[in-house]
């Protein structure tokens, strides 16, 4: 204990590459990985919410069904196994199973493809949640006018989605930055495994986990605060400004619908007389 | 009495073991304005529904222009495009700004430039008087000024037909005025409307056509001087003494 704090001051000055190598990784991996899974996630949550009319026909919906179906399963088993098996079984399993036929050339596409397949079963449920959580009536007012199914959600109903899963969407990142260490059973060389590669030399374990879990926090307190910005950002200004023709017009807020037509008319002539004068001394300017 | 636009035949809707519409026969007629009254359940907002294809009917057609849209002449998107809807609860787009949601439409269902779209959305935009709010979003708005950017935005299609499910029914007192104002104007123009509304002075002013609902069929329908003033049926009657008599 007496000697923790310089233990912690040699293992940085002496192993800091390693370290920041493996945070580098850890949060690329992480980044990727999550932004994968999102586009995995939206893309089953959009085919999952496609409606099924009672007059559709019987092949489209087959297809919808069976389409659901294969998504349910997808989501129940990369959800409900561990992450740290599902890299076994693609990393070490896909070779075994095909007689090295499927083979990773590298241990980071393997990493990358298992963090996005399971952020993605995830983020199917959050999707479907997203869509499911935004007014009705928005998608009628898109049907309304004219809207097909495709461009009600693509331009209505998926950006009000994706406000509402963004907290969501910065749990599955956080979660990912964390559960990246189980990399190391594949030997993907992330923050955990540099780790445990910097103790099998030093046998300072907890002076370096210590490290490990500044590191993590740093990490993730950063992407926790950057995701907060965004969502300030989604959100927009709460003020805006207002357009006036006339920039004399009284702008508190209070303007109303112009009257009755005898009252627009009265209007129409005094703007008209307005234009007149305007005019008026628009040609004196142009005289001189 | 000019062309037909739409020629509703014995629709009927059953939700469930419910049925709420039974039989439902009516025409409109370019230039009609047709209120359609009655009290709350008894079909009228489902008619509405309906006729925009936001419902499937159980049964019965819907001919737009003498072309059942059901059996396939057109799209429903494409026959949504030509019969606008105002709704009760506006459902402006909350992730667009006024003129966003004026246009949208015309860029992504009239395919128009953004520059042609933003033109004439502020043109209807200054029509009922919400020019000035353009960059506003939605949930900045009060339920008066967001009927009216609906009525905007429907506007903007260019519909033949626009329907209004229940306008002012989701509005304070003092804002029912201005947008049953802008409608008015509206009907002046020569819009063809259909309107479901409790407001039983605009109906009586500005419709052509009554039509008057109970139990999801239409129990009478005339001009609004006779549905309104002196009506036949006994249902009617009572529904205009019960509303007369608050």
């Amino acid at each position: 204990m007496n000697n923790f704090g310089s233990d912690i001051a040699y293992l940085w000055s002496k192993y800091s590459v390693m370290y920041l190598d493996g945070i580098e990784k850890t949060i690329v991996l992480a980044l990727l990985g999550t932004a994968v899974g999102c586009l995995i996630g939206f893309l089953c949550g959009l085919l999952q919410t496609i409606p099924v009319a009672p007059g559709d026909n019987p092949v489209k919906k087959f297809f919808l069904a069976l389409l659901r179906v294969v998504i349910r399963i997808y989501v129940e088993l990369f959800r409900g196994t561990p992450m740290i098996l599902q890299a076994v079984f693609i990393y070490y399993g896909l070779p075994y199973i095909t007689g090295g036929a499927a083979k990773f050339s590298s241990t980071w596409l393997a990493a990358f493809l298992i963090v996005s397949i399971n952020t993605g079963a995830y983020m199917a449920e959050s999707v479907r949640g997203g869509i499911l959580s935004v007014d009705p009536g928005q998608t009628e007012g898109a049907k309304a006018i004219g809207m097909t199914h495709f461009q009600t959600m693509s331009y209505v109903v998926l950006p009000q989605a994706l406000r509402n899963i963004m907290p969501q969407i910065g749990n599955n990142l956080i979660i990912n930055i964390k559960d990246t260490s189980i990399m190391f059973i594949i030997g993907f060389s992330e923050f955990f495994a540099e780790h445990r590669a910097i103790v099998g030399t030093t046998n300072k374990y907890f002076p370096s986990a210590t490290i490990e879990m500044g590191g993590y926090l740093i990490m993730t307190v950063v992407c926790s605060i950057i995701l907060r910005q965004v969502e300030k950002k989604m959100d927009g200004d709460d003020s805006y400004a207002l357009v006036q023709a006339d920039p004399l017009t009284m702008t508190a807020g209070t303007y109303n619908y112009s009257g009755s037509t005898a009252d627009r008319q009265q209007l129409a002539q005094e703007k008209a007389a307005r234009e007149a004068r305007g005019n008026r001394n628009q040609s004196t300017r142009g005289d001189r | 009495m000019g062309e037909l636009i739409l020629q509703v035949g014995h629709l009927s809707k059953t939700f469930g073991k419910n049925e709420v519409l039974k039989d439902i026969d009516f025409t409109v007629a370019k230039g009609d304005v047709t209120s359609i009254i009655g009290a709350s359940g008894s079909g009228k907002s489902t008619l509405l529904r309906c006729i925009n294809l936001l419902e499937t009917p159980t049964s019965g057609e819907i001919l737009y222009h003498g072309k059942n849209i059901q059996a396939g002449g057109m799209s429903e998107a494409a026959y949504r495009a030509k019969v606008g809807m105002v709704f009760q609860s506006f459902n402006l787009f909350s992730n667009m700004s006024v003129l966003g949601n004026c246009t949208v439409g015309q860029c992504k269902v009239l395919k128009k430039s953004k520059m042609d779209a933003a033109k004439s959305a502020l043109q209807y935009l200054d029509k009922v008087g919400m020019t000035p709010y353009q960059n506003a979003k939605p949930r900045q708005l009060s339920g008066g000024q967001k009927q009216r950017v609906a009525i905007a935005r429907a506007l903007a299609m260019d519909p033949e037909v626009l329907l209004f499910d229940e306008p002012t029914s989701a509005l304070d007192p003092e804002m029912v005025g201005e947008v049953l104002e802008v409608m008015r104007a509206l009907a002046d123009e020569g819009m063809t409307m259909l309107v479901v509304t409790h407001e039983m002075a605009f109906a009586r002013d500005v419709s052509s056509q009554v039509v008057f609902m109970k139990n999801g069929v239409i129990c009478e329908q005339g001009g609004p001087d006779k549905i309104l003033g002196a009506p036949e049926k006994e249902e009617t009657k009572e529904f205009l003494s019960r509303f007369f008599n608050r």
